[in-house]
């Protein structure tokens, strides 16, 4: 399982990268691994402000839908809409081609988030 | 893997969705050793089986299987079975492993009377179902019965790869192929033979797409001990010209709600969802999934009679969202 050191993570498995003000959001490899193979992907209406810990997109599998959670506060900006043709990027390229949407966000922010080492000792024991 | 009635078993060896295409395209087997069998046996065994059961077994010859199902007192549906003739007076019934107590219970207080001997054989037998338009060339391969001038629900027994099976054409998943039952002792050489021909290892969550794909349905979701056949599309296994248990009460039914398939747009339908007509709940699905060969969401669901024609257009409620819904016929893949 992949586990880039240059990304920060949460607890929910989404991934966070940090480019000026704006927060790349996807779903890390281990969490792709564990939904299989992705087939549907709601993703936020860009505009919307959110709070950390929300709700704001889903991920269905085959086997069952998954909610993807803001890891950070902020403005709702993009969605990757390459994803509605194919949702399989997901699995395929978690951690570029399958990016969720973008947030602006405040960036002092993302020192709350976990590092890859703390990221992994949470997939890995579960 | 999962735990499932007692078994452990894949959801998936690599992927439910590469598993699903190989056995619509070429071929793959599941190991369904979990499902239940009962030898039934005896000069009384058609008799039993005729008021057991709702299908007409006095039309069903030897070497000769039929789908059916064993009705309970209240017009519902104790399991969902599949019955082999293999003898003169004995025939295989195969069962869901969920139900496998329960059956055996329902099945030992009918039989009181009649002239028939009652088996679990449950634990006697592994099964294989290898299914897919080139399952039969394939395991030809392996074996020097003929497989392919058989017809569909024929079964006989012959040895593949060296091993003593009994074939049945059946299956789950709407595609041409066999179903091998093995002695548990054998089943590791049959399934490697197989795996070696090329045939593709599929877990439970593929199992579960085809059956839905092809229109089946799965005991605890469509058919239930409340559910009435007579208002799913299953009708046509209730033989109403001969006696059979709860007959009466079954036939009484007026059907308030219908099972249908529906065609969902924009998401993933999923069991327990509700489906909506106007605003007005008329429905819920009893199973739903992703379709890999439409690429839709497909479900089955009872329906209010009055939505329940083909055409006839309701919303589904996927996590507070309306989507369209179609009522179609089931299969949604034909083969």
């Amino acid at each position: 399982m992949n586990y880039p050191s240059e990304l920060k993570y949460t607890k929910t498995h989404e991934w966070v990268r940090l480019e000026g003000d704006v927060a790349v959001v996807g779903i890390t490899d281990f969490a792709q691994d564990a939904l299989g193979d992705v087939v549907f992907v709601d993703l936020p209406q860009t505009g919307r402000t959110v709070e950390a810990g929300a709700a704001v997109a889903v991920v269905e599998s085959v086997k069952t839908a998954s909610d993807i959670y803001a890891p950070l506060s902020g403005e709702i900006i993009e969605v990757n809409s390459a994803l509605s043709d194919k949702p399989e990027l997901i699995n395929q390229s978690p951690y570029a081609e399958g990016w969720l949407f973008k947030m602006r966000v405040n960036p002092l922010d993302v020192n709350k988030l976990l590092s890859a080492a703390d990221y992994r000792a949470v997939a890995e024991n579960q | 893997m999962v735990s499932f009635a007692g078994y452990e078993m894949p959801i998936q060896y690599t992927s439910i969705t590469l598993e699903h295409l190989a056995v619509r395209s070429q071929a793959g087997m599941f190991d369904v050793s979990h499902m239940g069998e009962f030898w039934i046996r005896g000069a009384g065994a058609l008799e039993f089986l005729q008021y057991a059961t709702l299908n007409d077994v006095s039309k069903l010859k030897e070497g000769r299987a039929q789908y059916s199902m064993l009705p309970n007192a209240r017009g519902g549906v104790v399991d969902d079975i599949y019955l082999y003739r293999t003898g003169a007076q004995e025939y295989l019934m195969v069962l869901n492993a969920a139900n496998i107590e329960k059956d055996w219970l329902h099945l030992q207080r009918l039989a009181e009377g009649f002239a028939v001997e009652l088996e679990n054989a449950s634990d006697l037998f592994a099964l294989i179902a290898v299914q897919g338009p080139n399952a039969v060339a394939v395991m030809q391969k392996l074996t020097d019965t003929d497989l392919a001038s058989r017809k569909k629900n024929d079964t006989f027994m012959g040895k593949l790869a060296g091993k003593w099976v009994r074939f049945a054409r059946t299956g789950y998943t709407g595609e041409d192929g066999y179903e091998l039952f093995i002695a548990p002792e054998d089943a590791q050489v049959v399934w490697e033979a197989l795996l070696a021909a090329g045939i593709t290892p599929c877990g439970l969550g593929a199992r579960d797409t085809l059956r839905l794909e092809a229109g089946f349905p799965l005991y605890g979701h469509e058919l239930t001990d409340e559910t009435n056949p007579l208002c799913t599309p299953y009708s046509w296994v209730v033989k109403a010209q001969k006696e059979f248990f709860g007959k009466e009460v079954m036939l009484q039914v007026r059907c308030e709600r219908r099972l249908v398939g529906l065609l969902v747009e924009g998401g993933i339908p999923r069991e327990g969802y509700r489906l909506l007509r106007d605003g007005r709940e008329v429905g819920y699905l009893t199973s739903g999934t992703h379709s890999p060969v439409l690429r839709k969401g497909i479900g089955m669901g009872y329906v209010e009679a009055d939505w329940s024609e083909p055409g006839t257009r309701l919303e589904a409620e996927v996590r507070g969202k309306l989507l369209a819904a179609t009522v179609v016929e089931a299969p949604f893949v034909k083969r």
